[in-house]
C-alpha cells in the first residue's frame, strides 16, 4: 500500500462513527423523516465499510453487496415514504411521539 | 469463481419450489391487473393453487420421493437445497396457505379485498424460503428484505385506520434499523474473512482461530451485530419492543401469518449464519462456539420476559404477541445448542420441529381471534372468549387444542417441539437454560389455560362468525397440531439427515 493511500482502518473507523451517528439519530430524533434519514446513514456507513474491506481483500464480493444494499434501500424508501405520507394524512403529524395508541 | 457460469452450472432445478413460486408471484402480479375488483376470489384461488404446487414440489424431496437438480448447491453455492431448506420450505408454504385462507373473508369484512394482499404474501413466503436455503450472507440480506418489505405494507393494509398505519410505521422503522445492523455485521464478517459465502467463512474462521489473529475480534463484533439484526426479526429480548404494538395494530389476518413467517425466516437464517458459517468459531479452540453463551442468555431472558408480561395482558392479540416472544426464546435454545459442534445437526432438526409445531398452533390461535373479532377491530379482549364453548363448541375445542399446544401439553405439537429443543439443549450441556424453559412453560400454563377456563366455565356472548375458508384453516391447524403431537416421527424421520457443517 503506497504512502499516499489511506489505511483501511481509517475508513472502517469513519464508517463506525457514521453508523453510531445514524443509530443515535434513530433513537433521539422525533421526526419520522429524520429517523428514516438516520437509518439510511447507517446503511451507507455499512456500505463504506464494505467498500473499504473489498479494497483491502481485493475481492469483488464487497462491491456486489453494496449494489444489493443500495437497491434494497431504494425499495425501502418507496415503502417508508408511502407509510409516512399515509400517516400524515390521518394524523396531520409525523412526530413519532404521537404514535402511542397502544400501551401495556 | 472466475469465468461466466453456464445455465446448467447454476443447477436451477434444485431450487424448484422457490424459483417456481418466484415466477408464479410475478405472473400473478400481472394477471391480477385484469381481474376486476369484485372478483378477487379468483386471485385468492390462484394464490392457493401456486402455493399448493410449490408445496408439492417441496414435499417431494423432503419425503425422499424425488430430488431435483444435481446436488445440493445451486447458483454457485449461494443457494443450498438440503433437508433443512426443504423443511423450511414446507413450513413457510403451509403457513402461507393457512394465511390466505384466513385472510379471504377477513379482507371482505374490513373492505380491503385487494389483489396486492395475495401476491405480497407470496413474495414474503419466497423470502422465508430463500432465507432457509441461503448459502451466502448477501442472500441472507436480500431474502430478509424480501421477507420484510411486503410485511411492512401488509401491516398497514387497513389504512386509513390509525392503528394499522401506526403499527406499519413502527414495524418499518424498527425493521429498517435492524436491517442496517445486519448489513454492518455482514461488512465486519467480510472484513475479517474476505468472503461472504458460508463455506468460505467457515474455512476462514478455522484459519483465524489457528493463527490467533486479531481478525477474531472483528468477527466477534460482526457475529454480534448479525445476532442483533436477526434478533429483531424473531422478536428476542431485548429487541422485542415492537412486537406487541405491531401485532395489536396490524390486521389480524396479517398477524396470523407474519407471527409465524417472520420467525421461521429469522430462525432459519440464524441457524444458517451461526450454525453453518460460524459453528467452529470458538475463541479458545474448543468445540463450543463463542456465540453460544450470548444466545442462551438471550433465550433465557426472552422466555422469562415473554411469559411474565403475557400474564397481565387483557387483549388477546397482545397476549399472543407476548406468547410469541416467549416461544422465540424456546426456539433460541435450539439455536444455542447448535453452537456445540457434536449436537449441531440435532439442534437444527429441533428448530425445524418446533417451528412446524409453532406454525400450526399459532396460525390456528390467531384464526380464532379473527373469528371473534368484530368488523371494527374490536372484541379482541380476553372477555370475548367467555362462553365460547356453549355457542361455538367446535371453535372452542380448536382454541383449547391450540392453547394446550402452546403450553406444551403431551399429545399436542407444542410438546413435541419443546421435547426436541430441550433434548438438544441437554445434549449440548445447556441444562440451566433447559430448566428455565421448563419452569417458564409451567408459568405460561396460567395464562393459556385461563383462556380455556373462560371458554368453558364462564358465561358470555360467545359471538363468532366462521366462514368456510376460515373453518378450513382452523380445522387444518387443529389436525396438524394433533397429528404432529401424536405421530411426531412423521416429521422427525423426514428431517433426520439434516447436516449443517461443511465437509473437511
Amino acid at each position: 500500500m503506497g504512502s499516499s493511500e489511506v489505511a483501511t482502518e481509517l475508513y472502517v473507523l469513519l464508517s463506525a462513527v457514521l453508523f453510531i451517528m445514524g443509530a443515535m439519530g434513530v433513537l433521539l430524533r422525533r421526526n419520522a423523516i429524520l429517523v428514516f434519514m438516520s437509518v439510511e446513514l447507517m446503511l451507507n456507513a455499512a456500505n463504506l465499510a464494505l467498500v473499504a474491506f473489498a479494497r483491502q481483500w481485493a475481492s469483488g464480493a464487497g462491491h456486489l453487496m453494496v449494489f444489493f444494499v443500495m437497491t434494497v434501500a431504494a425499495a425501502e424508501v418507496a415503502v417508508g415514504l408511502a407509510l409516512i405520507v399515509a400517516i400524515f394524512r390521518t394524523k396531520k403529524s409525523i412526530d413519532i411521539d404521537n404514535l402511542h395508541m397502544f400501551k401495556g | 469463481m472466475s469465468g461466466v457460469p453456464s445455465l446448467s452450472d447454476l443447477n436451477i432445478a434444485a431450487t424448484l419450489p422457490a424459483s417456481f413460486l418466484a415466477l408464479y408471484a410475478c405472473l400473478l402480479m400481472i394477471v391480477d391487473l385484469f381481474i376486476p375488483r369484485t372478483r378477487k376470489h379468483v386471485t385468492a384461488g390462484l394464490t392457493i393453487l401456486g402455493l399448493a404446487i410449490s408445496l408439492v414440489l417441496a414435499l417431494l424431496p423432503l419425503g425422499g420421493v424425488a430430488r431435483f437438480g444435481d446436488g445440493e448447491r445451486a447458483f454457485g453455492g449461494m443457494y443450498i437445497a438440503d433437508q433443512f431448506s426443504d423443511g423450511v420450505n414446507v413450513i413457510a408454504l403451509i403457513t402461507a396457505l393457512l394465511g390466505v385462507m384466513v385472510a379471504y373473508n377477513y379482507l371482505d369484512r374490513i373492505q380491503r379485498q385487494r389483489g396486492e394482499y395475495y401476491y405480497l404474501l407470496l413474495f414474503t413466503t419466497l423470502g422465508v424460503m430463500v432465507m432457509g436455503a441461503a448459502g451466502d450472507l448477501v442472500v441472507v440480506f436480500v431474502a430478509l428484505e424480501l421477507l420484510s418489505i411486503p410485511l411492512y405494507i401488509l401491516s398497514g393494509f387497513r389504512w386509513p385506520q390509525e392503528a394499522s398505519e401506526e403499527s406499519a410505521l413502527k414495524y418499518f422503522i424498527l425493521g429498517a434499523f435492524a436491517s442496517s445492523f445486519l448489513v454492518y455485521g455482514i461488512a465486519l464478517v467480510y472484513g475479517a474473512t474476505g468472503v461472504t459465502d458460508f463455506e468460505g467463512v467457515w474455512r476462514a474462521v478455522e484459519d483465524i482461530i489457528a493463527e490467533d489473529a486479531s481478525g477474531k475480534y472483528l468477527l466477534l463484533v460482526g457475529a454480534g451485530m448479525l445476532l442483533v439484526g436477526l434478533g429483531f426479526k424473531v422478536a428476542a429480548v431485548p429487541f422485542h419492543m415492537w412486537t406487541p404494538d405491531v401485532y395489536q395494530g396490524a390486521p389480524t389476518s396479517v398477524v396470523a401469518y407474519m407471527s409465524v413467517a417472520a420467525k421461521v425466516g429469522g430462525f432459519a437464517a440464524l441457524v444458517r449464519v451461526l450454525g453453518c458459517g460460524m459453528a467452529n468459531f470458538s475463541l479458545d479452540g474448543g468445540l463450543v462456539a463463542a456465540w453460544q453463551d450470548t444466545v442462551w442468555l438471550i433465550a433465557a431472558l426472552t422466555m422469562i420476559l415473554g411469559n411474565m408480561v403475557a400474564i397481565v395482558q387483557s387483549d388477546l392479540k397482545r397476549l399472543l404477541a407476548y406468547s410469541s416472544i416467549a416461544h422465540a426464546g424456546y426456539i433460541l435454545i435450539g439455536v444455542a445448542a447448535a453452537g456445540s459442534v457434536p449436537v449441531a445437526n440435532e439442534a437444527a432438526r429441533a428448530v425445524i420441529m418446533y417451528l412446524t409445531a409453532y406454525a400450526f398452533t399459532n396460525v390456528g390461535a390467531f384464526s380464532v381471534v379473527i373469528a371473534v373479532e368484530r368488523d371494527d377491530a374490536s372484541n379482541t379482549g380476553l372477555e370475548s372468549m367467555r362462553g365460547l364453548a356453549a355457542k361455538q363448541p367446535l371453535l372452542a375445542a380448536s382454541m383449547a387444542v391450540f392453547m394446550l399446544s402452546l403450553t406444551g401439553i403431551p399429545l399436542t405439537a407444542g410438546f413435541v417441539g419443546k421435547w426436541f429443543v430441550f433434548k438438544a439443549a441437554i445434549a449440548a450441556d445447556l441444562i440451566p437454560v433447559a430448566v428455565v424453559g421448563v419452569v417458564t412453560s409451567l408459568v405460561s400454563a396460567y395464562y393459556y389455560l385461563r383462556i380455556v377456563w373462560y371458554m368453558y366455565f364462564e358465561q358470555g356472548e360467545g359471538e363468532a362468525h366462521v366462514p368456510v375458508p376460515l373453518a378450513w384453516a382452523i380445522s387444518i391447524a387443529t389436525v396438524g397440531t394433533l397429528v404432529l403431537g401424536i405421530f411426531p416421527y412423521l416429521l422427525s424421520d423426514m428431517t433426520n439427515e439434516i447436516t449443517l457443517a461443511f465437509g473437511p
